[in-house]
């Protein structure tokens, strides 16, 4: 089949026809497929989450992702699997049973999206005990958790026979034929349609879509671009942009200890498993919870154009509120890291909540210290200025000095005064404030001595 | 025997493989369906001069805006009449003054964003301090008063006043707000509505209409959640439904955004309270007197009997000699505050707690007995005159949690753990709830209940409860096989439709079993009795005595009524006996503080609550759970933020997306949470011995504030008192440890 279109549990459903702007959710609801819901159209709630088969090196993983944010026509050739698909009342899936048995379905409307993180937690590979942090991106107002707790915790191991099991085994469906196929088909129609809009795993550009109503006349899918998908940590530290979050941290695999601080607290799996480092880069948040981490690591961003290949430094990377120098017709290709890593890393997340909440201050920190005194000092910073900053003045503070609890007081102070800190919903200038001079306090009192 | 059995909810099966269907899950079996898309006010305050829909007409797909012209009845979309369906005055960001239908909802969006409104900005009261100053209140001032505070303020060895401010709560209800409305093929307007109150929708849509009642049927098949915030909240947008449908002729689905359900819809009460209390040398309170204005937001909605139960429990579980309770409902240009679990309980009780919390270390008492030496006891009374029946119940669950969560020696290794520990300090508190059973309002404990056996045997039950999670569905089905002796299989029960059930009250107040509990024993007990008279005395198996007694010409359905006896209530002296009864809890939690951030989290959590003889377990400790970590949400996480600045903003709501609006996730789940239910606990005449089990967990959750008081008070001075903001953020709890540094 040619046509665009998308398997829905088993089952080839046309593509042709819907409207750009509609959303994977939406598209299936349209469909009589009901139980995925939604709950806040913006990737918060997972009550619309559903089972995405995406590449695992030669196999596939059954990977959960909001479907309120993946543009239907961003699942071309691909294969989806919703709570429906899982079980049906008369022959629940196991996963479906035990929350049935368990009581964590109150209301149950939230059910079906905990139904699909927990079956994919279920079908993880390597599964060794039940990681209830599979279901943080999913918002239950009913039970307290407790019970959906218990009851992933009860679950087994997928049984002999178990169809979507063993489809992991087999390779992903290849990326649908709308999209560009490499690079350069990309660039290209980057260059024919300037108006283009640039979509990876559209967990910013779905928010924008569901609750500012942006509509985009022509959209670009970079995210299974094969350029954009490599990793590498052989010298440099390199990560393709088009990698969602979860693949970096699965395919570095503790290559970046700072980085492996940041992942349980950047979102959820649901957006995670959307969400690119490239993306992450492109949108420059101020709040983002990566530039602050990628800035103390000294990175920098590869970019592709019809003219050739540039590398910009992450730290001339932002120009301006949610701006940067990324220019018409330029793709980021990939993330460097270059090596060696500081010695002393640590990110702190200052937020209401512990999981899934947007920073108020994020703090990345980057030390070198040998012999009691500090090398080389990057810190990043978010959440305090209109973009990520480095806090020179604190490096500065920190450079040369003995690593004594005396220089951690001076910098602190120094670190209290960078950016310029604001009053919001999320926090008052003053905490943020004191929560930059507290994050290099709090650093030296966990790992100073 | 299926009552006391432990069951999962009568729709798990359904839920978990997504085939329950919500409302807005019937838009994709209906044809032709219209969609609307509401016209919002960017104002908190103006005058509608003018309203230009032609340009929406303009966009394409859109087939018709709605306005206030189109009214056939009564513009109005509540009870007191303070609430205009389509307002020439607007009362706050995001109230909406025209509704656009569309063909998809997308033409609806861009329609509402073409009509031209010209408003006239008016000054805007946002912060409910503000509202106090201007002395700007709607409806009643009621007083709760005993005995002569004066006297017992001056009789006391102790004096402190305070003030104690407290954030109103989003529902978040994970289902928003919806309604799709048709006019079936006998002119029948048909409304399948989100609505813990199908009665009372079914009356404003008449209304508004220009109907009676009975041109309009509501049904309600089950809520994604409602937690009060279905009650009287979506009459409104059913009636813009069922208006659309009749102009147009065609299904009309109204559902909110998440957005627009955040800005558009009440929330609960945000309270301030000023008081002035009294205790002796033992540290027994002698008298209290206490100012309670309520953020009622730009409507009364139903502020007055929230204002009502928070004044009924200011004493929680504390007998106080001499009170003396005003209290106000302020108006401010916000949505209408409304309903939220609880009901205004939670925070009259929550001015006491922080009472206790605060004074125990000016009183130099631990506050674990300054609490429990305060209990009411056998023959005592509350402020507004009902004995307190039980009250040795309380102390039996408190020493239960004492007990079983080693509370004593966890202090003991909490003291060695915090002089351990310079930036980490931890703290354990336990709580008492007492929550009174029964609206206050006598009239609306009544419940009706309609049940058919058919010839086969099996039972299809209908009552007037609405089903939005908690499990009223499930309890009334082992409700009718008990009490007709038969299977659960063989009974079934039906959506919640006016035309089957009339006149019923709303899901609320947590006595939906007790009530609809009653009426579905009394249409059981009536068929039984008819039945058992019919076999007289022959043992005959259920099916084929069904078969025998319609053959026989025996009635095999019956309508049931129950009514709340003994409970009586004078609003204007606010004295009286308005609950059946009460229900009983306690609950101890231990939290960890880390001083650099303010950031905490809950380590564990012992509860014993009381539930008479339970009809459910499984539901009933879903409730407990469930009330619990949302009352901890209330009180330590969720943060609604209004713009209370001067700017063009003002009174926006800040905090109007789940980016923004923060509720427990798992994250939040304690990581140890014992619950049990109190033993021994029948209720004599309620159904099956049972008790309400909704809304008093939520109240368990002042534990965990009380801890986090501690834990704070732990880095500071011993023996100072400590102010804690509510809800207590990590930035309220570091701002409270810098104060006690300070």
């Amino acid at each position: 089949m040619s046509d665009p279109h998308v398997t829905v549990n088993g089952q080839p459903r046309p593509l042709t026809g819907v409207p750009g702007h509609t959303n994977a959710l939406d598209f299936l609801r349209g469909l009589g497929l009901t139980g995925a819901k939604e709950g806040c159209a913006e990737g918060e709630c997972g009550a619309c989450a559903v089972l995405v088969c995406r590449p695992a090196g030669e196999r596939s993983r059954w990977t959960p992702v909001n479907a309120c944010l993946v543009p239907a026509a961003a699942l071309d050739g691909q294969e989806v699997v919703t709570a429906e698909g899982l079980g049906s009342p008369e022959r629940m899936h196991p996963v479906q049973a035990e929350m049935a048995r368990a009581g964590g379905s109150q209301c149950g409307y939230c059910t079906p999206g905990f139904v699909c993180s927990m079956a994919a937690e279920y079908y993880r590979p390597d599964a060794g005990e039940f990681d209830v942090e599979a279901m943080s991106g999913n918002l239950c107002r009913c039970t307290g958790y407790r019970p959906i707790r218990d009851a992933a915790l009860a679950l087994g191991r997928p049984t002999t026979g178990d169809a979507l099991a063993e489809r992991q085994s087999r390779p992903a469906p290849a990326p649908g034929a709308t999209r560009p196929a490499d690079l350069a088909t990309a660039l290209g129609l980057l260059r024919d349609h300037p108006d283009a809009t640039v979509v990876a795993g559209s967990t910013d550009w779905g928010v924008e879509a569901n609750l500012r109503g942006r509509r985009a006349p022509y959209v670009v899918y970079v995210d299974r671009l094969p350029e954009l998908r490599t990793l590498s940590t052989a010298h440099t530290i390199e990560i393709g942009a088009g990698l969602t979050l979860s693949e970096v941290e699965a395919g570095l695999a503790g290559a970046v200890p700072l980085l492996d601080q940041v992942w349980p607290l950047f979102a959820s799996p649901l957006i995670r498993n959307g969400a690119t480092i490239g993306g992450n880069l492109a949108t420059a948040s101020p709040i983002g919870d990566l530039p602050p981490v990628l800035l103390a690591l000294e990175a920098s961003v590869v970019i592709a154009s019809p003219d050739g290949e540039r590398e910009v430094a992450l730290a001339d990377w932002f120009t301006g509120y949610r701006e940067t120098v990324l220019g018409p017709g330029e793709l980021i290709t990939s993330v460097r890291i270059p090596r060696p890593l500081a010695g002393l890393t640590a990110f702190h997340k200052i937020a209401k909540r512990r999981a899934d909440d947007i920073s108020s201050v994020a703090v990345g920190f980057a030390l070198d210290i040998s012999a009691g005194v500090v090398g080389k000092a990057r810190i990043g910073l978010g959440g305090v200025a209109a973009t990520p900053i480095r806090a020179l003045a604190t490096e500065a503070a920190l450079e040369g000095q003995p690593w004594t609890a005396a220089t951690v007081e001076v910098a602190a102070e120094v670190l209290r005064s960078e950016g310029t800190p604001m009053d919001d919903h999320r926090a008052s200038a003053a905490y943020r404030e004191a929560m930059l001079g507290n994050a290099l306090r709090k650093l030296w009192a966990e790992a100073g001595t | 025997m299926s009552v006391g059995q432990a069951l999962p909810h009568e729709s798990a099966a359904l839920h978990v493989t997504g085939h329950a269907l919500y409302t807005d899950d019937l838009v994709h079996r209906t044809h032709h369906v219209l969609h609307a898309h509401p016209v919002c006010s960017p104002h908190a305050h103006a005058r509608v001069a003018r309203i230009d829909t032609g340009p929406a007409l303009e966009v394409e797909g859109v087939v018709r805006v709605l306005t206030a012209d189109d009214v056939p009845g009564v513009n109005d979309s509540g009870t007191k009449h303070d609430e205009p369906l389509f307002p020439d005055m607007v009362m706050f960001v995001g109230h909406a003054v025209a509704w656009v239908l569309g063909e998809t909802l997308e033409a609806a969006r861009l329609g509402a964003e073409a009509v031209e409104v010209d408003y006239e900005p008016l000054p805007a009261i946002v912060a409910l301090t503000e509202a106090i100053e201007a002395e700007s209140f709607q409806g009643n001032q009621p007083v709760v008063a005993r005995g002569d505070v004066d006297q017992g303020l001056t009789g006391a060895t102790h004096v402190f006043t305070g003030v104690t401010e407290m954030a109103g709560q989003e529902h978040f209800y994970l289902e928003t707000h919806a309604s799709l409305a048709l006019v079936d093929e006998a002119g029948q307007v048909f409304v399948q509505c989100s609505t813990q109150h199908p009665t009372e929708t079914q009356e404003i849509v008449a209304h508004v209409l220009g109907l009676h009642s009975h041109h309009v049927t509501v049904q309600c098949l089950r809520m994604g959640g409602g937690f009060g915030g279905k009650e009287m909240q979506p009459h409104g947008f059913a009636a813009v439904a069922a208006l659309g449908a009749t102009l147009t002729g065609r299904p009309v689905r109204l559902r909110l955004s998440r957005t627009h359900d955040l800005t558009m819809t009440g929330k609960r009460h945000g309270f301030h309270a000023s008081w002035r209390v009294g205790f002796d040398d033992d540290g027994c309170l002698q008298a209290l007197e206490a100012t309670l204005t309520s953020d009622g937001g730009c409507s009364l909605d139903l502020s007055e009997p929230v204002l009502a139960r928070a004044l009924c429990h200011v004493d929680n579980a504390y007998w106080i000699p001499h009170v003396r309770l005003h209290g106000r409902v302020a108006r401010t240009h916000k949505t209408s505050q409304t309903a939220f679990r609880g009901f205004g309980g939670p925070q009259g009780m929550l001015v006491i707690e922080d009472i206790l919390g605060r004074c125990a270390p000016l009183l130099g008492i631990d506050p674990i007995a300054l609490r429990s030496r305060n209990f009411y006891v056998d023959g005592q009374a509350t402020p507004y005159g009902q004995v307190v029946r039980h009250p040795e119940r309380i102390a039996r669950a408190w020493q239960q949690v004492l007990d079983t969560g080693q509370v004593a020696s966890r202090q003991a290794e909490i003291t060695e753990f915090n002089a351990a520990h310079e930036h980490t300090k931890r703290g354990l508190a336990v709580t008492p709830v007492k929550f009174g059973i029964s609206f206050n309002f006598t009239s609306f404990n009544q419940a009706g209940a309609l049940v058919h056996v058919y010839k086969d045997g099996s039972v299809l039950i209908n009552h007037g409860g609405t089903e939005m999670g908690q499990g009223l569905h499930t309890k009334m089905l082992q409700v009718a096989a008990t009490t007709l002796g038969i299977p659960l299989a063989k009974v079934r029960i039906a959506p919640t439709r006016t035309d089957k059930v009339p006149n019923t009250s709303a899901t609320a107040a947590s006595s939906s079993s007790d009530l609809n509990g009653g009426a579905v024993k009394d249409a059981c007990e009536q068929i039984l009795a008819r039945l058992r008279a019919y076999a007289d005395g022959r043992d005959v198996a259920w099916d084929e005595l069904v078969r025998e007694a319609y053959l026989a010409r025996v009635q095999l359905w019956a309508a049931g009524f129950y009514r709340t006896e003994g409970i009586h209530w004078d609003p204007a002296a606010m004295q009286g006996h308005p609950f059946k009864y009460f229900a009983y809890g306690v609950a101890a939690a231990e939290v960890e503080v880390d001083g650099f951030t303010g950031a905490h989290h809950t380590r564990r959590v012992d509860i014993v609550h009381d539930v008479g003889d339970s009809l459910s377990p499984l539901v009933d400790l879903g409730q407990i759970e469930g009330g619990f970590v949302q009352g901890m949400g209330w009180l330590t996480l969720e943060d609604l933020r209004w713009d209370e600045s001067d700017g063009p903003g003002r009174g926006r709501l800040l905090t109007q997306s789940a980016s923004t609006y923060k509720l427990p996730s798992l994250s939040e789940l304690p990581d140890e949470l014992n619950v049990a239910l109190l033993e021994h606990a029948t209720e004599d005449g309620v159904v099956h011995g049972s008790k309400a089990v909704g809304e008093p967990p939520l109240m368990l959750a002042f534990s965990v504030r009380e801890a986090l008081r501690a834990a704070v008070g732990a880095f500071g001075r011993p023996g100072a008192s400590v102010e804690l903001a509510s809800p207590a953020t990590p930035e309220a709890v570091f701002w409270a440890i810098e104060r006690g540094r300070g």
